[in-house]
């Protein structure tokens, strides 16, 4: 069957991109399956708004997600954890709109915020785009 | 993930995607067309206007050399830079330093004297002639960086049932095979419509030597596979020195070690040797430009503002040892700042040019230095320098490439992550990378990897109070709709670094980006 080996080569072309930078070299590319909302907030999220999602600051700032406001409008997250601005990066290429959609579910009823209405993969959908080739 | 072995078809569409662009590349060469840099030589400047004054921000490389040439050129220069530091990305950690990151954790560095992780930069090509010539001139000296090691590890969990194999062997194996499958292709007549009966022999001829395969055409067990992927006794002297092949791995596991991918590395344009490292830390570099430009720099200044009119620029900015807020004046402003940054720094810069600033995101990644009680790398495996790679977090380790051989200890790279695996490390503390990374590295050197270890250091980029990121990645689009609006000078400010280059991640990126910024703001000025 083709799909077997076609998604190497998918891999390859994304691979291909970075190469323009310097880049670790190929590998890591099987890092743990996060498992959950929670799980996925500390393999993609800690790193810059922390463990207990109140952010930090440098010369520039990590806003808090903690006790945000801003949690109650579902699409503000969507959009931006797809589409990424200044200093907060795209993640359309690295999460399913599912594990979106469960990471925000999860933003929306921890940490401070209490907005119980979940949402769906299909709600992210619309805001996800493909990966674009790097250069 | 269940994985097919590929059939001869689909195996030689990949190699066709992996072998183009070098193709290209090596009949452009022939042809004298593909040209190694971009370096005219260092800027001239002439006519500047006297008093004329200028602010730069950031005094990382690309603000350094427009301090330096546009001291040179006679402009009034000011640095403005956020750390008690020069040198910005290009930052080694010594023994004895003292890192603080983002969230607060604090590493204390205890490796021997002489010892250094280099977190970001660490390697230097030899076509980067911008870096080049300036490390020359700036007296910092440089030494060879081992990238191609052929002796280092591939390991892939999903291979070889988990055991790391050599390089070398892989890949002799993966050319082998390939020679073989393609000579087959040729019996098949399948190629006859695209070469002629001359090429088709001189083919093969190529085949059986790149690939090492016998008088058959077959890639089997003997002493030519063996000159390339090892023996299993290597050759000898007097009587027992007669030298034994080694076994083929099966196909199956070679393809799935994906060693192609470190095969595809390796002829990058920008990862090929010769390369190059400062002798004793990444930050000789910085610290030669320092020596030049040093005396202009105002450090612990973390600018908060950036406006322009008619008369002039003005930056604000808080002294962050005494916490009082100033604001510098000048005539013009080369603005070095890291996007990731400088997207959130009030301006008054026109929306098209705010929103090319915030269209960039950074790219992530995490580097773990460990410090080892001795060289087994070298002492055990016989691997001086380079890398192994792994599918695991940490993707790679890299050996030391300065004194082979030397007693007591040394400092590994204990991984060097990108993307997902660099996220999840970078979450973690510093203490939980520094399990990460033996727990994972124990793979490649088990006897020793724990057993040696004496302490390590960690930089996950997201988390650098100055950048909060690693570099700045560019997609089709983004170079399309925010790229030269992004580098355009603006009335009296130019941007410059590594994010306003087409060499991103790289120095020579930030100084290309730096001359060209400085040149074309030298014109505008001489226009005013
Ligand atoms: C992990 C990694 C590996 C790399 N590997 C290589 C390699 O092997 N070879 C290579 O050539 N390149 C490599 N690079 C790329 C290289 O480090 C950069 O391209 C280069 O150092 C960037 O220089 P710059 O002057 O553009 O930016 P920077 O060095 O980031 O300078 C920007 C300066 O601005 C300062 N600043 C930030 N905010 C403010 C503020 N508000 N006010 C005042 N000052 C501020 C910062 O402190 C910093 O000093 C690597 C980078 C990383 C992160
Ligand atoms: C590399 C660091 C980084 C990572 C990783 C990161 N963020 Fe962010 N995030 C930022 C920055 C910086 C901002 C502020 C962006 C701006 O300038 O508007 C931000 C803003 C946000 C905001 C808007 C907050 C507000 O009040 O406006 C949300 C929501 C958010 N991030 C969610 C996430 C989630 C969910 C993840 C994990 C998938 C994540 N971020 C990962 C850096 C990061």
């Amino acid at each position: 069957m083709k799909r077997s080996f076609l998604p190497a080569l998918a891999f390859l072309a994304a691979l291909a991109a970075p190469a323009f930078a310097d880049d670790p070299g190929p590998g890591g590319e099987r890092p743990p399956v996060p498992k959950g909302g929670h799980q996925i907030y500390v393999f993609y999220c800690q790193a810059c708004h922390m463990a207990d999602g109140k952010g930090a600051a440098g010369a520039a700032v990590f806003p808090s997600l903690a006790s945000n406001p801003r949690m109650g409008t579902a699409v503000y997250a969507i959009n931006l954890i797809e589409k990424g601005r200044g200093g907060m990066p795209w993640f359309s290429d690295q999460l399913t709109p599912a594990q979106v959609a469960e990471l925000v579910n999860y933003l929306r009823t921890n940490m401070g915020n209490n907005y119980p209405e979940p949402v769906t993969a299909e709600q992210v959908l619309p805001f996800s785009k493909p990966p674009l080739r790097e250069r | 993930m269940e994985r097919q072995t590929p059939t001869r078809r689909q195996l030689l569409n990949a190699i066709g995607l992996i072998g183009g662009t070098s193709a290209v590349y090596a009949m452009m060469t022939t042809f004298g067309h593909a040209e190694e840099t971009r370096f005219p030589g260092p800027p001239k400047l002439d006519g500047a206007r006297k008093g004329a004054s200028v602010i730069v921000l950031g005094a990382g490389l690309a603000g350094m050399l427009a301090a330096y040439e546009l001291e040179k050129a006679g402009y009034k220069v000011t640095i403005l830079e956020y750390q008690g530091r020069a040198g910005g990305r290009n930052w080694s950690l010594h023994g004895g330093d003292t890192y603080t990151e983002l969230g607060g954790a604090t590493q204390k560095v205890t490796f021997a004297k002489g010892n250094y992780l280099n977190p970001g930069p660490w390697r230097i090509p030899y076509h980067h002639r911008t870096l080049l010539h300036y490390c020359k001139a700036f007296g910092v000296e440089l030494e060879p960086f081992i990238q191609f090691n052929h002796n280092g590890f591939v390991h892939n969990i999903d291979a070889f049932g988990g055991k790391p194999q050599r390089f070398k062997a892989l890949a002799a194996d993966f050319e082998g095979n390939v020679a073989e499958l393609l000579s087959k292709s040729i019996n098949q007549k399948t190629l006859d419509t695209q070469l002629t009966p001359e090429d088709l022999e001189r083919l093969k001829e190529a085949l059986r030597n790149w690939g090492m395969l016998d008088g058959d055409m077959r890639y089997t067990k003997n002493l030519r596979s063996s000159s390339h992927r090892g023996y299993d006794l290597a050759p000898g002297g007097g009587v027992p020195a007669a030298p034994r092949p080694s076994d083929l791995f099966p196909l199956d596991d070679v393809l799935k070690s994906g060693v192609w991918n470190q095969m595809a590395l390796y002829m990058n344009d920008e990862m090929q040797t010769t390369m190059f490292q400062p002798k004793g830390g990444m930050d000789m570099i910085g610290k030669g430009f320092a020596k030049q430009v040093g005396h202009l720099v105002t450090y612990n200044a973390k600018v908060t503002k950036l406006m322009q009119d008619k008369s002039g620029v003005a930056v604000t900015y808080t002294d962050m040892k005494k916490g009082v807020t100033a604001t510098a004046n000048a005539d013009f402003c080369v603005c070095t700042i890291p996007l990731t940054v400088l997207s959130q720094i009030q301006t008054n810069l026109p929306d098209k040019k705010q929103r090319a600033i915030r269209a960039v995101p950074y790219s992530n990644s995490v580097k773990i230095g460990l410090e080892m009680r001795r060289r087994f790398w070298e002492e055990d495996a016989h691997i001086y320098g380079g890398h192994s790679f792994t599918s695991q977090e940490i993707s790679q380790i890299s050996y030391p490439n300065s004194n082979f051989f030397g007693d007591g200890p040394a400092v590994l790279l204990g991984a060097y992550s990108s993307g997902p695996a660099a996220y999840r490390l970078a979450g973690m503390t510093p203490e939980e990378r520094i399990e990460a990374a033996l727990a994972q590295g124990s793979v490649f050197h088990p006897e020793s990897y724990r057993k040696e270890f004496v302490s390590g250091a960690s930089v996950a980029w997201s988390r650098v109070p100055w950048v909060m990121g690693c570099c700045a990645r560019w997609n089709e689009d983004t170079r399309r709709e925010h790229y030269q609006e992004l580098v355009a000078v603006e009335d009296r400010t130019v941007l410059a670094g590594e994010h306003a280059s087409y060499v991103g991640c790289w120095m020579e990126g930030s100084l290309l980006s730096s001359l060209d910024a400085i040149t074309r703001l030298h014109q505008r000025a001489l226009e005013a």
